[in-house]
């Protein structure tokens, strides 16, 4: 395979390495750059309008730009910042895939965005109707019964489910204590389990990178209120003995939770309902390619299977004789959120799954896992697996061999990596591999992109071998090099005003 | 049928031979026959991006609150601010728009630096010294405030007033089912929170909303006494534009700041995706919920920044995290920082100004119509209350056939038996923002005059 730098960002840095003034050092007293309507509505003094004693005596200071100051500040910024549209994001777990242009023109729509979350349902049939579009296919392809949308990112979908775990078993006058999570489970489960009023229980993995199956009944009782599980797993390994994980869990009472981070790689081919899960969370920013915006928005839809649908949050848009409606469920959990979830976000969803179809959502899935097989392949001499054997969409790889030859960690490669003009794999997780680089190309890179990864990385690899210190300081040609984590937590400066004192 | 997939046919093959496979199914080949999915999801087939543009399209028709159809003086939580081309081409720029969060701090400083100064813009707003990177919205903030004063009290007592939106008290309740959480909704008496008879013994958190839901401003000091009183913590839940010209949170006492961060470059977008804006004290620093971005140098001693203190957080700590949040809002708050750049000191003030005055002026001339009368004595800002001779549902029904959002009728914002208002079927909430013209706010008197004849 050849070569190209379609997917890399080789030409960073693009703006040179002097740091970016802040807004408020830019600021010059007197300018400006709003403009608003002329509305003719009577000026009349704030003081008329509103008690003294709730005026500021000094109104808060913002900045004094003018438009075009903005304009470079702002453009100035976003040329220090890598994102997919630059190149290759092969972030493992974070599903960094191509975000179609399309998506955005459906959510900048006015017909959509101008809407007001309050207006009456009569006036706003189009948005309910996305709302029962998207849940019913998000439906068909979990294998559930009915979804809640208003979880506003995955961690808010896994707490939702977690209360909806609650309210079930609470409804059967059952009170349970624990739940239980893999060993190479994402932070935001156990973080989630705390919140929803559970003690997590950790079961280890196999030898083989799974659930272990026996240590999994050793820690199941009466008051496993349920499991959490990501299948494919963080590892990027299918959970082979799903059938017996599920139906030891169900033996005891407990329901199954489907963490949905990594939905890309099975889209059309198992859905997690068919694997005996009972609540599925997805994040829409991930497998349905809402962008991640820098760290959201995303949106972590909830469904259920028909056992838990008299649980879910409410309101939920309904069809109701030719058009649509609020409803509640009977026993709702109560609202999750402010409004109605990510509303637009959930509109980028809707279409990017409206233009791929059936067969085309397959064909992501299949097209991720070939990508990630192919890289852990090719990778194999100098990053061997952690598991070798197939994966799915991504492969967790290990730098233990250039650490023990050259001194050269994983956060070296992961550094280098950006000198190379590619974002960096996930490093040092999951927790239970050593040295772990975790690497997710996701179906939207060419061949041609995955062997330029390769081809940096073999690079990396010589440098250990040539030059290991120069790979400590890496990354250089960035607009800044390794920044002083520890400095920053040691001494806070969280704003501007902080800076200057 | 679109898809985004570049390989071609010969590449799949030369790909699959180099993995060991014959075929793309083969991939799944460990994958247990019986949980696999046979024939294919049932869904539809896939259609091209024109296609489904028509489909979409008819999306927005059946939208008939839309801005194009409607003129809107819809508020509670959700305004109609100016959001100007600037702004949506800045915080459109697909380096934002298509990056992750910020774990290359070397790669993600365009991120980092405008998190950085959005959260100097809304601890400034808010009078208090930290913030952090934004929540999923004004309802979840609050729910990691009552969580942060659990973590400052080891106490679970929360008194709430009824003066915040109601379905951020709906929010905090079905949070609480998880965290064991009591919360009390203290009732308003005539728009204003009823304090009296509250017991502060073992209280966690005193939480006020200034303005309140009904627009009212209330006098936040007898909240902070009484918080004070229980050694909880002080919540004021504010609007941020009104923060351009009232008092601060953070001068009124308050211990934490929770806001809705929407008015600040981010449309209607029927409800999200918002901000949630959060601030606090320097003693609650290390219970912060989320990201925060500091300040520090690289190894070449050039400032850069990072996300930090995060051994509070959810993929450190686990099960002992501050919270589970991790993918927040991040646009939005690029967004809110480019808006109030935008605007800058003097628009901040005219925009909060102009709220008013549009509010004042609406509220005059409605009260003056027969059938009209106003929900509360107290102070108001930039959103009112009022009682109509009509069910509030139908004067809204009725206004829209004249190409008006006349407002939210109450009784579809607030549940049953809520301790905020009486009879909210007769109840409109309106609000006016800097955007409605004079002849926009006549127009909706003269409507308002037929529909309640």
């Amino acid at each position: 395979m050849t070569a190209s730098p379609a997917g890399r960002a080789s030409s960073a840095p693009l703006m040179g390495r002097d740091a970016e003034p802040t807004l408020f050092e830019i600021s010059v007293p007197g300018r400006r750059a709003y403009q608003l309507r002329t509305t003719e509505v009577p000026a009349r003094p704030l003081a008329e309008l509103v008690p003294a004693a709730h005026l500021a005596e000094v109104p808060v200071a913002i900045a004094e730009v003018s438009e075009r100051d903005l304009v470079a500040h702002v453009t100035r910024l976003s040329h220090r910042q890598f994102s997919v549209d630059l190149g290759m994001y092969p972030l493992g777990s974070c599903t960094m895939k191509y975000n179609p242009k399309f998506c955005d023109a459906v959510a900048a729509d006015p017909a959509l965005a101008s809407v007001h979350p309050a207006a009456p349902a009569a006036l706003t049939q189009g948005w309910l109707e996305i709302l029962v579009e998207l849940e019913e296919r998000l439906c068909a392809i979990t294998g559930m019964s009915a979804a809640t949308l208003q979880p506003a990112a995955g961690a808010a979908g896994e707490l939702t489910g977690l209360l909806l775990m609650r309210a079930y078993h609470e409804s059967r006058g059952d009170a349970r204590r624990r739940v239980i999570i893999p060993d190479s489970a994402h932070g935001t489960n156990p973080a989630s389990v705390t919140l929803g009023g559970y003690e997590v229980t950790t079961v280890p993995s196999n030898d083989r990178g799974l659930v272990d199956l026996e240590a999994l009944r050793g820690v199941l009782g009466p008051d496993v209120a349920g499991i959490m599980l990501t299948n494919p797993n963080t590892l990027g390994l299918f959970e082979e003995e799903i059938e017996g994980i599920a139906a030891a869990v169900h033996e005891v009472g407990g329901l199954l939770y489907y963490d949905g981070a990594n939905l890309n790689a099975i889209l059309g081919v198992v859905r997690p309902g068919d694997m005996g899960f009972d609540i599925v969370h997805m994040n829409l920013h991930k497998t349905f390619a809402t962008p991640h915006g820098g760290g959201g928005p995303g949106a972590g839809p909830v469904a259920v299977a028909a056992h838990l649908v008299e649980f879910l949050p409410g309101p939920r848009a309904v069809r109701e004789g030719k058009g649509f409606a609020w409803a509640t469920p009977s026993r709702s959990i109560g609202r999750v959120h402010g409004w109605h979830g990510n509303a637009l976000v959930l509109a980028r969803a809707l279409a990017y799954i409206q233009v791929h179809g059936a067969e085309g959502l397959t064909r992501v899935a299949q097209h991720a896992v070939l990508n990630a097989n192919w890289l852990r392949r090719r990778l194999a001499a100098i990053l061997p697996a952690a598991h070798d054997r197939m994966c799915m969409h991504e492969c967790t790889l290990r730098a233990t061999a250039l650490k023990d030859a050259y001194g050269v960690r994983a956060l070296d490669v992961a550094k280098a990596l950006l000198e190379e003009g590619f974002h960096a794999p996930t490093v040092y997780f999951p927790l239970i591999v050593d040295e772990a680089l975790m690497f997710e190309p996701t179906e939207t890179e060419s061949p041609q992109t995955l062997e330029a990864l390769a081809q940096a990385i073999e690079r990396i690899a010589e440098r250990a071998a040539t030059d290991p210190e120069g790979l400590h300081r890496a990354p250089q040609t960035t607009p800044v090099a390794r920044v002083d984590e520890a400095r920053a937590a040691r001494h806070l400066i969280a704003t501007a005003d902080a800076a200057r004192e | 049928m679109a898809d985004y997939l570049p390989h071609t046919p010969e590449e799949v093959e030369a790909m699959l031979a180099f993995v060991g496979v014959d075929s793309l199914e083969g991939l799944y080949a460990h994958v247990p026959v019986a949980v696999r999915l046979a024939g294919g999801l049932d869904l539809p087939a896939g259609m091209t991006e024109p296609d489904a543009a028509a489909v979409v399209a008819g999306y927005g028709a059946a939208n008939a609150a839309r801005a194009a159809e409607l003129v809107c003086f819809a508020g509670a939580g959700a305004y109609d601010h100016e959001v100007p081309p600037v702004v949506r081409a800045l915080a459109g720029r697909s380096e934002f728009v298509t990056a992750y969060t910020p774990y290359q701090p070397e790669v993600a400083q365009g991120v980092l630096q405008a998190i950085f100064e959005y959260q100097t813009l809304v601890a400034r707003l808010s009078g208090l010294p930290i913030a952090n990177a934004s929540l999923y919205d004004g309802a979840t903030a609050l729910v990691e405030a009552l969580n942060m004063a659990h973590g400052a009290t080891g106490r679970s007592r929360m008194l709430v007033s009824s003066g915040v939106h109601p379905h951020w008290r709906a929010v905090a309740r079905t949070f609480a089912a998880g965290t064991g959480h009591e919360v009390v909704e203290v009732p308003l008496l005539e728009g204003r929170t009823d304090w009296s008879g509250v017991d502060p013994e073992g209280v966690a958190a005193v939480v006020v909303a200034y303005p309140n839901y009904l627009g009212v401003l209330e006098d936040p000091a007898e909240a902070r006494a009484l918080a004070t009183a229980a050694g909880g913590l002080f919540v004021v839940a504010g609007d941020p534009v009104a923060a351009g010209v009232l008092r601060s949170a953070g001068s009124w006492g308050a211990d934490v700041f929770v806001g809705e961060g929407q008015p600040f470059g981010t449309a209607l977008s029927f409800g999200g995706p918002y901000l949630g804006l959060f601030a606090c004290a320097e003693a609650q620093v290390r219970r912060l919920p989320g990201r925060i971005v500091g300040e520090t140098l690289d190894t070449e001693g050039r400032r850069a920044y990072v996300t930090t203190l995060r051994a509070r957080e959810q993929d450190i700590r686990r099960e002992k995290a501050t919270s589970n949040v991790c993918t927040n809002q991040t646009l939005m708050a690029v967004a809110a920082a480019v808006q109030l750049g935008w605007l800058g000191t003097a628009g901040l003030r005219e925009v909060a100004t102009r709220c008013a005055q549009g509010a004042h002026y609406l509220f005059d001339e409605l009260t003056k119509l027969d059938g009209v009368a106003p929900a509360s004595p107290a102070p108001f800002f930039r959103e009112f209350a009022l009682r109509l001779r009509r069910p509030a549902r139908e004067v809204v029904a009725r206004l829209a056939e004249e190409g008006i959002l006349a407002g939210v009728a109450l009784d579809a914002l607030v549940g049953p038996g809520d301790r905020s208002i009486e009879a909210p079927e007769e109840v409109l909430l309106v609000a006016v923002t800097e955007r409605r013209t004079r002849a926009e706010i006549d127009r909706y008197v003269v409507a308002m005059r037929g529909a309640l004849q």
